[in-house]
């Protein structure tokens, strides 16, 4: 399985490769790109020399063109995808039909992957882009169980990319506005969640509090740790009870599925966290490239190393992390 | 302008989607969706009885029936299914998904793309004309602005037009999971959730700790506390290129709203304000009234 690792600036992306990347993705400075976050992403200058360090590195570059296109400003979809192409990326990874058309039509000889924001969660979905448009990877969203995935890469011919590690959705990727409900930005349309710009921390009666757009998200204990106020990940009352009644802030990690997904026959794992640090991405890709390197070497004893866990862990949100939606009592 | 009856997002006991329907067959509407969109384990009505309520009510009704397909499709059984809704071979059908899309679009079918595809652009819209498609319901999120921008963008294609139906009335459906919320507020698995979503016709609100009502949990599906209203907004449909309003049906009184929307489409003056939201049709947060947002 290829390990593909995100990088929001050039030296995550060197660090990627450094770290045994194989693939190294990465998207344009502007709202073409579902991690359009304030003073992330990579200038043109910086593309060329990461582009550079990768190539002689031998490894791959990947480019996210996967928010969808806007009707004012059709213009910056197709100038990202025409420089993608100009610059011979490996990969689009893109999830509007009308920007895979577009890319299809105009660059035949660019491989297109689907994006996760596509919420392609089953073959016949896969046939749609894979006959139109021919793409050659699609990203599934973090919404199946294992079994699940086993049942659509049984079912495809279109190879299949998996989240191995990182910040969990706990929606269907593509398939949400619980941001744009609240803020006005959503990810399918502006790249956002729950965006910097609505966030405000103050403290009411002696409590730390997160809101976005007014809206209260969490409100803390002093013995509480506070974590960024994504919306779905705050303490909100149902039925009379205050809990996380959507999500908990917590990471997925699927290093004990290496096996299981290694014989469904995924052809890529993917690590999320375009918007974390150069050290994130430093230290996720080490782990993860030991861990995969250790199933390589020997499939019947793998296991996971403590330590591996320990610094996935140290990296996690809330510092825990879960199967997911891969095992199915945490649906 | 027309007016359709959208599929019934929550999930109620037979004999109450019996009568719902037998109440609006005779009301001013010219199409009403029906089947299940939000979860495959609702089985009050399986697929069989859909349809034969569906037929039943073609009976009854001057407006044309459409079967909704569902929108979150993970199970292998579910695709199944879907595609034998896909084949019923009398009624249209709502895609809720690719899948739904590519079934349709193999066995050159007409159908009306619902609002969890993700259809923003002309060049989008394109795409799904060409796959079939011939109405066109936008996620709920896009604005009034947006629909005529891109409208204009497929004339500028030389593409003809679909026809627009607007997301007008209800609760807005926001997100979907594979997680079921309303089996995790009653501490059930999702696999042991004896249907408790029955219990609750309208979804069960989400209070932030101030006791603001943010969302409504449905099932996996998440929706908008407020119930998004465009009535007061009527004539800014039609300008923007609507050819249908979406009333999203609710526990009770859809007999006043769809008499309400049935006055205004008439030629009666629409209200000044109503209750609820309309953020979202004025490019603005989806759970804000324009009024709120400064925009009247």
């Amino acid at each position: 399985m290829q390990l593909v690792c995100p990088a929001g600036s050039l030296p995550a992306l060197k660090a990627a490769v450094r770290q045994g990347a194989d693939a190294i993705y990465v998207g344009f400075k502007d709202d073409t790109n579902a991690r359009h976050f304030a003073g992330l992403n990579l200038t043109d200058k910086q593309l060329e020399s990461g582009l550079d360090f990768i190539r002689q590195n031998q490894k791959k570059l990947y480019i996210a063109v996967n928010t969808y296109a806007q009707p004012e400003g059709w213009e910056r979809w197709q100038r990202a995808v025409d420089h993608a192409a100009a610059l011979g990326v490996d990969a689009l990874i893109a999830a509007d039909p009308g920007v895979l058309a577009y890319a299809s039509k105009k660059h035949p000889q660019l491989n297109l992957h689907l994006s996760v924001q596509g919420s392609a969660t089953n073959a016949p979905a896969l046939a749609f882009y894979k006959e139109r448009y021919n793409i050659k990877r699609a990203v599934l969203p973090r919404v199946l169980s294992l079994t699940q995935v086993k049942q659509v890469a049984e079912s495809t011919d279109v190879p299949i990319e998996v989240f191995a590690f990182g910040s969990l959705c706990i929606m269907a990727e593509g398939r949400c506005h619980l941001s744009s409900y609240l803020t006005g930005e959503s990810p399918n349309l502006c790249g956002v969640c729950s965006p910097a710009k609505a966030v405000r921390w103050s403290n009411d009666e002696g409590k730390l509090t997160s809101r976005l757009n007014e809206v209260l998200i969490d409100r803390y204990e002093e013995d509480e740790s506070a974590g960024y106020p994504t919306l779905c990940k705050g303490r909100f009352i149902v039925n009379g009870k205050r809990f996380h009644a959507l999500e908990e802030p917590t990471s997925l990690d699927t290093m004990d599925l290496i096996p299981e997904l290694t014989k469904i026959g995924v052809s890529a794992v993917k690590i999320e966290g375009r918007q974390r640090s150069p050290a994130y991405t430093e230290q996720v890709t080490r782990v993860w490239r030991a861990a995969l390197d250790s199933y390589r070497r020997n499939p019947e004893k793998f296991s996971v190393d403590p330590l591996w866990r320990q610094t996935l862990a140290g990296l996690s949100e809330g510092s825990q992390t879960t199967l997911g939606a891969y095992h199915r009592a945490w649906q | 302008m027309k007016l359709s009856l959208g599929p019934i997002l929550f999930f109620w006991p037979r004999a109450k989607v019996e009568t719902f329907y037998q109440e609006m067959a005779e009301q001013p509407l010219d199409y009403i969706y029906m089947g299940e969109t939000v979860c495959a384990k609702r089985r009050e009505l399986n697929l069989d009885a859909w349809i034969g309520l569906a037929k039943e009510t073609q009976q009854q009704t001057k407006a044309q029936i459409l079967l909704s397909g569902l929108t979150l499709i993970e199970a292998n059984s579910e695709i199944g299914a879907l595609k034998r809704l896909c084949e019923n071979g009398e009624f249209t059908v709502e895609a809720n998904d690719m899948a739904a899309v590519q079934f349709l679009a193999e066995r050159k079918l007409p159908f009306v793309g619902g609002p969890a595809l993700n259809i923003y652009s002309g060049n989008t819209l394109a795409e799904f004309i060409d796959s079939g498609m011939q109405r066109w319901s936008p996620p709920v999120e896009v604005s009034g602005a947006m629909i005529k921008a891109a409208l204009k963008q497929l004339d500028e294609l030389g593409v003809a037009r679909p026809e627009v139906e607007v997301f007008a009335y209800g609760h807005l459906p926001l997100a979907y999971s594979a997680r079921c919320f309303t089996a995790r507020a009653e501490n059930r698995p999702k696999d042991d959730c004896q249907l408790c979503c029955i219990n609750y016709s309208e979804g069960i609100p989400l209070l932030s700790q101030e006791g603001q009502e943010v969302f409504t949990i449905n099932g996996i599906q998440t929706m908008s506390a407020e119930v998004n209203n465009l009535l007061a907004d009527f004539p800014s449909l039609a300008a923007a290129g609507a050819d249908v309003a979406r009333l999203s049906p609710r526990a009770e009184g859809m007999l006043e709203v769809v008499k309400a929307w049935n006055q205004v489409r008439n030629g009666q003056q629409p209200p000044l304000a109503v209750q609820g939201c309309n953020g979202y049709w004025h490019g603005r947060p989806g759970m804000v009234t324009a009024e709120e947002a400064g925009l009247c």
